[in-house]
């Protein structure tokens, strides 16, 4: 197998350069004008709430750190979450009280976090343009399926993490060696007839909460 | 009649899929539209897009090379593939290592290509395809027919019907939201069930060895995220050379192909990381005619591709003839001109015909893959490397002799006259003409040839 | 203005009506127009049905009939053999290593023109003058609309007819099926198109569909004759020419 494998690698090699013959690139281009000149965006809050209300999420904007605990316990009220699976350093003033958190601390079996009602965490970015969160394994946000397995997933924003456009984003991820999920509203199909269907697989409801002071 | 031709006869005669198809082309074509209209500068990205992917295929050889030694330094493991036979084997060999007679996938452009599913089926090993239209597929045993939505072209009815026939359920309707549900409710189990998943790739990195999977139901990122082994199988062409290529091609491919900003779940990851998702990761790099294609310095621009299917939402030959006429896994325009470029012209010899040339797709293309001309050289190639019927060759060649002399011309517009004279009636031609001209005239009338040329009114002045 | 008119094998030969329509505007407008009587084809057909060699040969001929600087621009009642002049010579060159194809071609290209575009952006006219009482939907052709891109260059014109009463064409900008020798080969997919175009036309309820195509022209008109609609087709040049 393992010779098949270099033999295989070897001619499909051959083959792109025998395709290519002298008009191979010189040298990968410079940056695309049109990706990296992005337009900014006057007030990223703003759009960012607007485009994931979009999304048929629910947004929630607050002043400031301390009203956060208060603005997820409102949304896993509104969809009757009664506990919920948190990353083991999620911020102690985020979790409500009244709810029964679970910390993912030693990691929970599947099975169990598929039986969670809801999952709250920080993000590592948000996108204004596209209403898109991202999650990168960081701080407060824990491996992936804690956010993918729960129903509802609660997600708390800072105002100084959403940036404008998505070539922004990308530039400010790169380096980074975790996974990363991009998450633009809660799940959705349009395979039957492209009829927008919001939650098939993955957290059927998705709820943001945007501080706009830390 | 034989190729498309013949094929299309199917999708023409039926007019629920003709419904079903123009409703769905006709709703994506305007959400499309608006995504695209807020974008300031989309003719600039589409540039950028085309030229990210040229930038890739031009150099494919080292960005592939790079891409395999991130992916091994991030702990994965990599395999090429000259060939379909070769990538299911390969893949085959890798579930069964890990014990598993059961795989979990994601909607896979590449693994419906090689025929995996199959594959695996003959190994002992069951494939379950979780997307939605995927499963619709799978369980009618039917074949896809659009890139995207591989069931437009079943009904509600249809789906609800399926469900009700092969999942055990009662009393279904035929809201799609109940029928998703459905969806969610038999692939849940098997998602926390089954420990080797299989995924396509709508991009790989080579700078960083990071993969991306873009989709909207959430099926990907379980597939991608929950199994122990994850095995990757990727079209060589899909390589972007640098991490912030992504930044142009995460505005082109969810606006141009689902009409969305972005996409509900776009996945990331390099490799294994230790302690989050699969600990066992698999690359593995498909040629299967990619190469072949790539040696054809018009038809590469092909490669290009990053299977938004927004060529198949506005094209009025697909929309009429269905995805099943074009016989390929790839339909529409961009099947009609990667398929016999990737997959021979021996088996797709009518699909650079099947298209008027009306340029709808070119203008929606997020990578300015410009299909008319590539069309137009492929239908050259078929033309003199695979055989034009001998009647077209022959027609085309005294064509060409007439219309290059002016006195052939002159003759022949009489000859014209003379000929069509005592088959007009009220300045039209008889219907149903015989030999070449019987096509159109089944469908339509022909004007019978005037009195008088342009020319001569001229000359009469 | 001195314009040479190339008026296209199929309008010379099956519509003529066109091609005069288009003489008698441009002289009623005070130009004068020349006839290069040498002139039989573009070579688009068998550019676009795969015969480059012949196409090549044609270009050749093409170019050299229409090099003769003794006109000011050239005009076309055709704006898909406009597209193959301007467009499609130059690649015909370039894969023919054909140095002195590519040369020519690009001295032309400049000065071909489409009829709505020598009105509109040559002669910076958009009334010309012309009345017809009649109710027109506009068929905007692929090869004008997005080859050429001729915008709403057309529809300026006919907007300034007198009398004339304009309603939109319902799914205007898609294809009519005819694509040349597609026709042919893929009949009934044609048909099925051509199916769409003519009820969309009919529910217009308009008594002329005109578009600036005269092949296109050819293919609409011959469903509408063949379901006995009533409607008549007449090319852009036709209803501009109407006085």
């Amino acid at each position: 197998m393992a010779f098949a494998m270099s033999a295989a690698r070897a001619e499909v090699l051959r083959r792109i350069r025998d395709a290519l013959g002298d008009e191979r690139a010189p040298a990968p281009p410079p940056a695309p004008a049109a990706a990296a000149a992005a337009p900014r965006v006057a007030d990223p809050v703003a759009r960012f709430t607007q485009r994931v209300g979009d999304y048929r999420a629910g947004v929630t904007v607050v002043e400031d750190a301390s009203e956060v605990g208060a603005a997820v316990a409102a949304a896993l009220t509104r969809h009757a979450a009664a506990d919920a699976v948190v990353p083991a350093d999620l911020p102690a003033g985020w979790v409500p009280t009244g709810i029964a958190a679970l910390a993912d601390d030693p990691p929970l079996p599947h099975a169990r976090l598929a039986q969670v009602g809801a999952v709250v965490t920080a993000c590592a970015l948000a996108i204004a343009e596209t209403g898109t969160l991202i999650l990168d394994g960081g701080v407060g946000q824990g491996r992936r399926a804690i956010t993918l397995l729960p129903d509802v997933h609660v997600c708390v924003v800072g105002a100084d993490q959403i940036v404008g456009t998505v070539p922004e984003a990308i530039a400010r991820l790169a380096g980074t060696p975790r996974p990363l999920t991009l998450v633009s509203g809660p799940s959705a199909t349009s395979d039957i007839g492209f009829v927008r269907v919001e939650g098939v697989h993955g957290p059927r409801r998705l709820e943001v909460v945007v501080s706009r002071r830390a | 009649m034989s190729g498309f031709a013949s094929a299309a006869r199917a999708g023409l005669d039926d007019p629920q899929l003709r419904r079903n198809l123009r409703q769905a082309t006709t709703t994506i074509r305007a959400k499309r539209d608006a995504a695209v209209a807020e974008v300031d500068d989309w003719e600039g990205l589409r540039t950028a897009g085309a030229a990210i992917k040229d930038a890739a295929l031009l150099a494919l050889d080292a960005h592939l090379e790079r891409l395999e030694a991130n992916v091994v330094a991030a702990g994965g493991q990599v395999h090429w593939a000259r060939d379909a036979g070769e990538a299911n084997a390969i893949v085959t060999a890798l579930v069964r290592a890990t014990g598993a007679d059961e795989v979990v996938k994601v909607k896979s452009m590449a693994t419906e290509e090689i025929g995996l599913n199959a594959a695996l089926a003959a190994a002992g090993i069951a494939a379950y395809e979780t997307d939605l239209a995927e499963l619709i597929v799978q369980l009618g045993d039917d074949r896809p027919s659009h890139i995207l939505v591989p069931a437009i072209h079943r009904s509600r009815e249809d789906i609800r019907a399926l469900f009700e026939r092969e999942l055990g359920e009662t009393g279904l309707s035929t809201d799609p939201a109940e029928l998703a549900g459905v969806a969610r409710r038999h692939l849940r189990e098997r998602f926390l069930r089954v420990r080797v998943g299989v995924s396509g790739a709508n991009f790989a990195v080579a700078e960083t060895g990071a993969i991306c999977v873009v989709e909207s139901e959430g099926n990907g990122r379980m597939c991608t995220t929950l199994p122990d082994t994850l095995i990757t199988v990727m079209g060589i062409e899909k390589v972007v050379p640098r991490w912030e290529d992504l930044g142009a091609m995460l505005q082109l491919l969810p606006r141009s192909s689902t009409g969305e900003r972005m996409n509900p779940y776009t996945s990331l990851w390099t490799g294994v990381t230790p302690g989050d998702g699969p600990q066992a990761f698999h690359l593995v790099l498909l040629d299967n005619g990619r190469t072949t294609a790539l040696a054809d310095a018009i038809g590469r621009q092909a490669l290009r591709c990053i299977r938004c299917s927004a060529c198949l939402n506005v094209c009025p030959v697909y929309e009429r003839a269905g995805g099943h006429a074009y016989d390929a896994t790839y339909a529409g325009p961009i099947g009609a001109i990667l398929s016999p470029l990737i997959d021979g012209f021996e088996r797709h010899a009518t699909l650079p015909s099947a298209s008027t040339l009306c340029g709808a797709c070119y203008e929606v293309c997020p990578v300015k893959i410009d299909i008319p001309s590539v069309l137009i050289h492929l239908r050259g190639r078929v033309a003199r490397e695979h055989g034009a019927p001998p009647s077209e060759r022959a027609a085309m060649r005294a064509m060409a002799r007439v219309l290059g002399t002016r006195r052939k011309y002159e003759l022949a517009q009489r000859a014209l006259r003379t000929a069509g004279r005592p088959l007009s009636r009220d300045g039209r031609l008889e219907r149903r003409l015989p030999g070449p001209l019987k096509p159109w005239t089944t469908f339509r009338d022909l004007p019978a040839p005037p009195e008088q040329t342009f020319r001569e009114w001229w000359r009469s002045r | 203005m001195r314009v040479a008119l190339f008026v296209t094998c199929l309008a010379d030969t099956l519509s003529p009506a066109v091609g005069r329509a288009t003489v008698e505007l441009l002289e009623r407008l005070g130009h004068e127009v020349v006839f290069p009587e040498e002139q039989t084809c573009c070579g688009q057909m068998h550019a676009n049905t795969g015969y480059p060699a012949e196409a090549t040969a044609l270009a050749r001929r093409f170019v050299r009939v229409f090099g003769a600087d003794d006109h000011d621009a050239i005009v076309s009642p055709s704006p898909s053999c406009v597209g193959m002049v301007r467009e499609q010579f130059a690649a015909l060159a370039r894969a023919a290593e054909d140095e002195q194809l590519a040369a020519d071609a690009a001295a032309l290209a400049p000065r071909v023109h489409d009829l709505s575009e020598l009105l509109v952006d040559v002669l910076g006219l958009e009334d010309v003058g012309a009345v017809f009482p009649h109710r027109v939907t506009y068929h905007p052709t692929c090869h004008g609309l997005r080859g050429l891109g001729l915008g709403d260059r057309p529809l300026r014109l006919l907007r300034a007819v007198r009398e004339l009463e304009l309603v939109e064409l319902p799914d205007a900008t898609t294809c009519c099926g005819f694509g040349g020798t597609f026709s042919i080969k893929n009949a009934d997919t044609s048909a099925a198109m051509l199916t769409d175009k003519v009820a969309g036309i009919l529910r217009t309820g308009a008594d002329v569909c005109c578009a600036g195509d005269a092949s296109c022209l050819l293919h609409i008109d011959g469903g509408l004759r063949r379901g006995r609609a009533g409607v008549r087709t007449l090319h852009l040049a036709e209803i501009l020419g109407a006085t």
